[in-house]
C-alpha cells in the first residue's frame, strides 16, 4: 500500500460572515466563508431559527448568483427601442436627474400618475412608506399574482395563514396534510419538518395533481383535479360534521360558531352579527337563556338554534353551517368525479383525520388563562396539521378554498393547539387589527394612509367620488373588493389601456413583468413597447430596478442597478415579513459581506436618495437636507411608532431592549455580532392558544407587536363578504354596477363555498378539456436560477409532462412535440411522459424558458431554445361573455391571479426543424454581454 | 493494477433514506461548492452559460414507477461513490492513482498520479466517477475527507457537506463497519440495502427503502361502523344532529 499523505485539515477560510440568504423567499441564515476578501463558500447557519444549519440547492449555489455574468454594472439609459435591450451606461447623478425630471412634475400635479410596484420585495414596509410619502395610491408588491388568497383567506378567517404567518407544530404533529404547495413557501422549514415527522413515525399526506417533490415522499397521495381542492375539503367537512368528529368546546369558546346572525331576509342587517351597544358580538347563553356578550366570564354559549332577539329571528353561525355542510351536495359520492378522488378514498382521509384528531389527542401539562379570565390546567391538542400555498390559492375560487381549509382546521380544534397549526409573531392578528386601504391623493402631499389593507365592506373600497377605481390596478373595487395585496398583474394592461386612467411613469423593482411574472407574456411585451399615433410610447416612462439583465430590463427607459444579496443591507422586519417561529419572535438583517465591484447600489438606498431629491416628507430634515445616509441608516434610525422601528433587537441607548426602545446607533453591528438575527422567546404559558391567551397578549404588548391586548374570535362567518352581498342585494349607499350584482351574490358567501372556476376556460365548444399547470422546481427560483451555472445544469429544461392516459391516446413517444392550445393562444413544445400525475393534467416547470439575449446566456442555451413559458396561454382577462364583457382572470373576491384555472387542448405535432419552441419572442441585446465559455470556480 | 487493502479500520460511508429524499438537490450544490474549492482540481463547467456540462460528484436521479396495482410513484435517488469494499475502480487503475484508504475505507483518486485514462469510470457499475474536462483528471466523491477530520472546523461540522446541508435529514454519515454505530443501527432498523449487490462490489453506502405508500384504506358507504368507526353518523337527519349537539354541549 502506498497511500499519499493528505492534508486532512486544510484551512477552510479566513473568516465567516453571517447574513441572510436571498436565493428564494425563505430567508435562511447563511455562513459566508471569505478567502482573501472574496466569497469562497456558503453553508447554512446552525444557530439560525429558520434553517438550523441546513441549506437548499439554491442557497449553496448562491456563489454562482453572486458572480453571475448577468449582473448589471452601472445605471443605464435606453438608446434603442423598448424591447431591444440597447443602453448606454450613465452616472448615478444622471440617473437620478432623469428620474427626478419625470417624478417631480407628477408629484406636484397628480401623484397617481406614478405606478410604483415592487416584486419579490422583502422591504415592503419601506417601499410602501416611500410610495405613501410620494402620494401615489398606486403601490403594491407581488402578492396579488402570488398567494394573496392564502394570506387574505387566513387573516379574514383566523388572523393568520400559512408560511410567514404560522407553521405546523412539527415536533408533536401526527398527521400532516399538504395541499398544492409552491416549494419555496417555504423551503427548508418544510423539508426539515417532513424529515422530523417521518422520524417520529407520523404520516404525511399530499393533495396535489402532481406526485413530485414533497408529494413523492408523502405516505399517501391524492392526485386531485386542479381547482377542486375546495370541494374535497368541504366533503371532508361534511364527513366530520356528520360523524360529530368536531371539537365542540373549541368551537364554542374560541370561534364565532355561537354568534347570532340576523336571519330576517327583509332586514338591512340580514346576515350580519347581532351586536351590543359597544359593538361586541352576541351569543345565546344556554344557562341564562338570553343573548349575551361573547367575552363575558361566565358566558355559556349555545352552538345551534334560532332565537328571536329584538323582534328579529337570529340563527347561530353553526346553525348555518349545519344547514350548508350536512347537505348531500358535499357527500363524497357527489364530489368524487369532479375532484378525481374516489368516494372511498375521501372517506378514508376523513376517517384518518378524525382518528388522529380525537383518538391521539395531546395533553400538555401547562396552566394558562384565557381572555375571559378562566384558568385551564392543561393544553389540549388535536395533532393534525396542514399546509397549503399557491396550488390552492391561484384559482378564481381560491379565496373560498383557503377559507374552507382553515374552517376544516378550526372544526377539529387544531389551530393554535399542540400538534396542530401555530401562529408566528406578529400573528395572530385579525383582519380588524390591520389597516384599511387608503387612496386619497393630494398633489404635492403624502397619501392619506397605507395603500394596502383589509376592507370590511363597501365603505372601505378604493373608489373615487365618481365611483371609478382610484388605483391603476383596480384593487379594492367591485370587481375584486378584498384585494389585500393589490393586483400587480393588472398594472401593465390597465396602464396600456388607460383604464381607469393614464399614467406617466411605471416604476418597478425586482419583477420580471416582461416575461415569467405576467400572464399573456407576448401581449405584455407589446403593451410595454406600444406607441400612440404620435409615435410616443403609450406608457410614457418606465423605470426598473434589478440586479441582473432580465427580460424586463430590455423594456425600461432607465435602469437603476441593484446589488447582489451579499452586497447589501436589508432588514427582514417585524413590520413586514419577519423570520419568526411559533416559539419566538425573530428578525434578521443582510449586510454587505463584500462591497460591490460595480457601479451599483442597493435599490432601497437609491430610493432614499431619490426621496431626498424629491424632498419627500420623512426623507429630508427641516432644512431640506437628506435625513438618511442610506438604507442601513434608515433601518437603524427610523421609528414607525415611538420606540418601534424596523428591527426589534438591541434597541435603547444601551442596546439591551427588545421590541420597544429608542434607536441604537450600534444596532446593526449588534445584529452582525449575533449572526445576523435577533430572537425573543415566547413564555411557556403563552406558547399556544395565542389569540385568546392572556399571557401571550401581554407579552405581545410588551415587545411592541401591538399596543393593547386584543383577543378575538375566529370568524368562520366572514361578515365583510356578507356586507358586499348586502350591497349587491340593494342595501346601502355604495352600490355595485348592475353587471356585477349576481356574481357578488354568488361568490361572496360568508361561509366557504366552492364553484367550478375552470368552467370559464373551457371554450365555447368545450374543446379545452385538459387542465394545465406549472410548478416551481426546488432548485430554482423564478428566473433567477437560469443565470446560475450550477442550478441551470439541474433544471435547464422544461418539457411538458403528460400523464399516461393522454400520452397513449395521442401516441406520444420519447422526443415527441406537442401543440398546446388555450382559448387565448398556442405554444409548440417538447413533451415527456409522467405516470404519477392526475390523469387529465399536464404541467411543466415554471420560468425555465428564457428570451434570447437575456441573463447573459448564449443563444445555444436550452432555456432559450426548447425552453418555454406556459404564460403565453394564459390571458389576464377571461374570454368574452355573451354581453361582450371580459372579466379579469382572477379571484372575484381578492383579485388573485388565477394562473391555475387554465384549460387546454393538446395535439401531437412534428418536432420543429430548428428544435426551438414556439412562440418565438425575438431577441434582446445584452447590456452585459454573455457569460464565459469555461468555468472552474476556485477562490485561492 | 492497483491492490485493495485487505482490511480497513473503519468503513466510513453514507446512509441515504429514499423514504425522505424529496429530490431537492441541496446535496448536489453543497458538494459542488465545497469540492470545487477543496480536494484536488476545481470542478469545472464547460459552456456554463450555453449548453452546459460540468463535473458533479453527487447527482440526484428521479424515477417514475407504476405498480401493477395502486398509484404511480416518484422516487428520488441520490447517487455518488459508494466507497465499495471490492472497488473495481481501484483494481482497474493502471497507475495506482485510485486507492482505498486503510484507515477509513474512503476511495480516493490521487490526482497527481491520475493520467485521465478513464478506465476506472468504465469499471464502476454505478457511474459514480466523472472525468473533469478542464483538469483532465478523474473526480469522485471524497466523502469530504478534508472536512471530516478537519481541525479548522468545529467538531459538529466534521461531516460531509452533503450530510450537513440535507434539509430533510435524508443523509447520514458514519462507520458502517461498527455494528453499534448510529448508521449501522439505522440500517438494521430500516432494512437498508446494497445498491446492485449482484455486481459483487460490496458497497459501503447503504440505501433505506421507502416505507409502504398509500396505506389509508378506502371506506365505502355503509362501512363506517365497522371499518371506520370515526365516521359513524351521529344521526340520520339534521334534526337528529341538533339533538346530538344539544346533548353533547350539555356534557361539556
Amino acid at each position: 500500500m502506498n497511500q499519499p499523505k493528505l492534508n486532512l485539515s486544510p484551512k477552510v477560510s479566513d473568516e465567516v460572515r453571517k447574513t441572510t440568504c436571498y436565493m428564494c423567499a425563505c430567508r435562511c441564515g447563511i455562513d459566508v466563508h471569505m478567502k482573501g476578501g472574496k466569497v469562497a463558500y456558503i453553508e447554512g447557519n446552525r444557530d439560525h431559527p429558520v434553517n438550523r444549519g441546513v441549506l437548499c440547492a439554491k442557497g449553496s449555489a448562491g456563489i454562482m448568483q453572486h458572480n453571475a455574468p448577468s449582473r448589471l454594472r452601472a445605471p443605464l439609459k435606453r438608446v434603442g427601442e423598448r424591447g431591444e435591450g440597447k443602453f448606454e451606461e450613465i452616472s448615478w447623478d444622471e440617473a437620478y436627474s432623469i428620474a427626478e425630471g419625470w417624478l417631480r412634475p407628477i408629484r406636484e400635479t397628480d401623484p397617481s400618475k406614478l405606478a410604483f410596484f415592487t416584486g419579490r420585495d422583502q422591504s415592503q414596509s419601506f417601499t410602501s412608506w416611500w410610495a405613501q410619502a410620494f402620494g401615489t395610491p398606486n403601490y403594491a408588491a407581488h402578492g396579488g399574482f402570488c398567494s394573496v388568497n392564502m394570506a387574505a383567506g387566513g387573516i379574514y378567517t383566523m388572523g393568520g395563514a400559512f408560511w410567514e404567518f404560522g407553521q405546523p407544530d412539527w415536533d408533536r404533529t401526527k398527521l400532516f396534510i399538504l395541499f398544492g404547495v409552491a416549494e419555496d413557501h417555504d423551503s427548508n422549514p418544510i423539508k426539515m419538518g417532513i424529515g422530523k415527522i417521518k422520524k417520529n413515525g407520523a404520516k404525511v399526506v399530499g393533495v396535489n395533481p402532481i406526485r413530485s417533490g414533497y408529494n413523492a415522499v408523502a405516505d399517501d397521495w391524492f392526485g386531485i383535479t386542479p381547482g377542486t381542492d375546495g370541494l374535497l375539503i368541504l366533503s371532508l367537512v361534511h364527513c366530520l360534521m356528520k360523524a360529530g368528529k368536531i371539537d365542540l368546546e373549541y368551537l364554542r369558546d374560541f370561534t364565532d360558531a355561537p354568534v347570532l346572525i340576523d336571519a330576517d331576509p327583509n332586514s338591512a342587517t340580514h346576515g350580519l352579527a347581532l351586536l351590543d351597544d359597544d359593538g361586541h358580538k352576541l351569543v345565546w347563553d344556554r344557562t341564562q337563556k338570553r343573548a349575551r356578550c361573547f367575552d363575558a366570564e361566565d358566558v355559556n354559549p349555545d352552538l345551534a338554534g334560532v332565537w328571536e332577539v329584538g323582534g328579529i329571528r337570529h340563527r347561530t353561525v353553526f346553525q348555518h353551517m349545519i344547514d350548508k355542510y350536512l347537505s348531500a351536495d358535499y357527500a363524497p359520492d357527489t364530489v368524487a368525479e369532479r375532484t378525481g378522488i374516489p368516494a372511498g378514498r375521501i372517506r378514508g382521509l376523513a376517517a384518518e383525520i378524525a382518528r388522529v384528531a380525537f383518538d391521539e389527542a395531546i395533553e400538555i401539562e401547562q396552566e394558562w388563562t384565557d381572555f375571559r379570565g378562566r384558568t385551564h390546567k392543561t393544553m389540549t391538542g388535536r395533532p393534525v396539521s396542514m399546509h397549503a400555498m399557491r396550488g390552492i390559492s391561484a384559482h378564481a375560487n381560491g379565496f373560498q378554498t383557503c377559507r374552507a381549509l382553515h374552517m376544516l382546521q378550526i372544526l377539529i380544534g387544531s389551530v393554535e393547539t399542540p400538534g396542530g397549526f401555530r401562529f408566528k409573531p406578529p400573528y395572530p392578528k385579525p383582519a380588524t387589527a390591520h389597516p384599511k386601504p387608503h387612496c386619497k391623493v393630494t398633489p404635492g402631499a403624502p397619501l392619506d394612509g397605507p395603500h394596502l389593507g383589509f376592507v370590511h365592506g363597501p365603505a372601505d373600497l378604493a373608489l373615487r367620488d365618481d365611483g371609478t377605481p382610484a388605483r391603476i390596478d383596480k384593487a379594492f373595487t367591485w370587481e375584486n373588493p378584498m384585494s389585500a395585496h393589490g393586483m400587480m398583474h393588472m398594472v401593465i394592461s390597465n396602464a396600456h389601456a388607460g383604464d381607469p386612467y393614464r399614467i406617466d411613469t411605471l416604476f418597478m423593482y425586482m419583477a420580471n413583468m416582461a416575461w415569467n411574472s405576467s400572464m399573456n407574456t407576448s401581449g405584455t411585451m407589446k403593451m410595454l413597447s406600444d406607441k400612440d399615433d404620435n409615435g410616443d410610447y403609450v406608457i410614457p416612462h418606465i423605470i426598473y430596478s434589478d440586479a441582473y439583465s432580465s427580460e424586463m430590463v430590455a423594456y425600461a427607459d432607465l435602469i437603476l442597478p441593484d446589488t447582489t444579496y451579499l452586497e447589501r443591507h436589508d432588514c427582514i422586519s417585524l413590520l413586514d415579513r419577519p423570520i419568526c417561529e411559533a416559539e419566538a419572535a425573530a428578525d434578521a438583517i443582510r449586510w454587505p459581506v463584500v462591497d460591490p465591484d460595480r457601479n451599483v447600489k442597493g435599490f432601497q438606498s437609491a430610493l432614499i436618495d431619490l426621496g431626498a431629491r424629491l424632498g419627500l416628507p420623512g426623507f429630508v430634515k427641516d432644512d431640506g437636507s437628506p435625513k438618511f445616509k442610506d438604507y442601513a441608516d434608515y433601518i437603524v434610525r427610523h421609528e414607525r411608532r415611538p420606540g418601534v422601528g424596523p428591527l426589534m433587537g438591541y434597541r435603547g441607548e444601551n442596546g439591551d431592549q427588545t421590541g420597544r426602545g429608542a434607536p441604537n446607533p450600534t444596532q446593526m453591528q449588534a445584529y452582525i455580532d449575533n449572526g445576523g438575527y435577533a430572537i425573543a422567546h415566547i413564555p411557556d404559558d403563552a406558547q399556544f392558544y395565542k389569540p385568546w391567551n392572556k399571557a401571550y397578549q401581554d407579552w405581545a404588548v410588551e415587545i411592541g407587536l401591538f399596543d393593547k391586548a386584543s383577543p378575538y374570535l375566529f370568524t368562520l362567518w366572514c361578515e365583510p363578504l356578507r356586507r358586499f352581498q348586502l350591497a349587491a342585494e340593494g342595501h346601502g349607499p355604495r352600490q355595485p354596477p348592475d353587471h356585477l350584482r349576481e356574481r357578488i351574490k354568488a361568490t361572496m358567501d360568508p361561509l366557504p363555498i366552492w364553484w367550478d372556476a375552470a368552467a370559464a376556460h373551457g371554450g365555447d365548444a368545450g374543446e379545452f378539456t385538459v387542465t394545465a399547470l406549472t410548478q416551481r422546481p426546488m432548485a430554482m427560483y423564478h428566473s433567477w436560477g437560469t443565470q446560475n451555472a450550477w442550478l441551470r445544469q439541474i433544471h435547464g429544461r422544461n418539457p411538458m409532462y403528460v400523464p399516461t392516459e393522454l400520452w397513449e391516446k395521442h401516441g406520444f413517444d420519447e422526443g415527441s412535440w406537442a401543440r398546446i392550445t388555450s382559448p387565448h393562444g398556442e405554444i409548440t413544445v417538447p413533451v415527456a411522459h409522467m405516470p404519477a400525475l392526475n390523469r387529465n393534467t399536464i404541467w411543466t416547470w415554471n420560468a425555465i424558458g428564457k428570451r434570447k439575449g437575456a441573463w447573459a446566456l448564449h443563444d445555444n442555451a436550452p432555456e432559450a431554445k426548447e425552453g418555454f413559458l406556459l404564460n403565453h396561454l394564459i390571458h389576464e382577462l377571461l374570454p368574452p361573455k355573451q354581453d361582450g364583457m371580459r372579466w379579469s382572470n382572477s379571484d372575484p373576491i381578492t383579485g388573485q391571479a388565477a394562473w391555475f384555472d387554465l384549460k387546454v387542448k393538446i395535439e401531437k405535432v412534428a418536432a420543429p426543424a430548428d428544435g426551438t419552441s414556439r412562440p418565438n419572442t425575438g431577441r434582446q441585446s445584452s447590456p452585459v454581454g454573455t457569460g464565459p465559455d469555461k468555468l472552474a470556480w476556485e477562490v485561492k | 493494477m492497483t491492490a485493495l487493502p485487505s482490511h480497513t479500520d473503519k468503513k466510513l460511508g453514507l446512509v441515504i433514506d429514499l423514504d425522505t429524499c424529496v429530490g431537492c438537490h441541496a446535496c448536489v450544490t453543497a458538494c459542488k461548492g465545497w469540492n470545487t474549492q477543496n480536494y484536488g482540481a476545481p470542478l469545472s463547467d464547460q459552456d456554463p452559460y450555453g449548453k452546459p456540462s460540468g463535473t458533479f460528484l453527487n447527482r440526484i436521479h428521479s424515477f417514475q414507477s407504476q405498480p401493477e396495482t395502486g398509484l404511480a410513484r416518484t422516487t428520488h435517488f441520490p447517487k455518488s461513490c459508494l466507497h465499495c469494499d471490492d472497488a473495481p475502480c481501484v483494481t482497474v487503475c493502471p497507475t495506482g492513482a485510485s486507492y482505498k484508504r486503510v484507515e477509513d475505507g474512503i476511495v480516493l483518486v490521487n490526482e497527481d498520479a491520475c493520467m485521465g485514462c478513464g478506465l476506472c469510470a468504465w469499471a464502476c457499475p454505478y457511474g459514480a466517477r466523472e472525468m473533469d474536462q478542464a483538469a483532465g483528471v478523474m473526480k469522485k466523491c471524497t466523502l469530504c475527507v478534508d472536512r471530516i477530520y478537519n481541525e479548522n472546523l468545529p467538531e459538529e461540522d466534521r461531516e460531509p457537506a452533503c450530510v450537513r446541508t440535507c434539509p430533510a435529514g435524508a443523509r447520514h454519515f458514519g462507520d458502517l463497519g461498527d455494528p453499534t454505530s448510529a448508521v449501522s443501527l439505522l440500517v438494521a432498523d430500516r432494512g437498508g440495502v446494497d445498491l446492485m449487490p449482484e455486481q459483487g462490489t460490496r458497497p459501503v453506502n447503504q440505501y433505506l427503502p421507502p416505507r409502504p405508500r398509500d396505506t389509508i384504506a378506502d371506506v365505502m358507504t355503509g362501512d363506517e361502523d365497522i371499518l371506520a368507526p370515526f365516521l359513524a353518523p351521529v344521526a340520520e337527519d339534521p334534526k337528529g344532529f341538533l339533538g346530538w349537539l344539544d346533548r353533547a354541549l350539555e356534557k361539556l
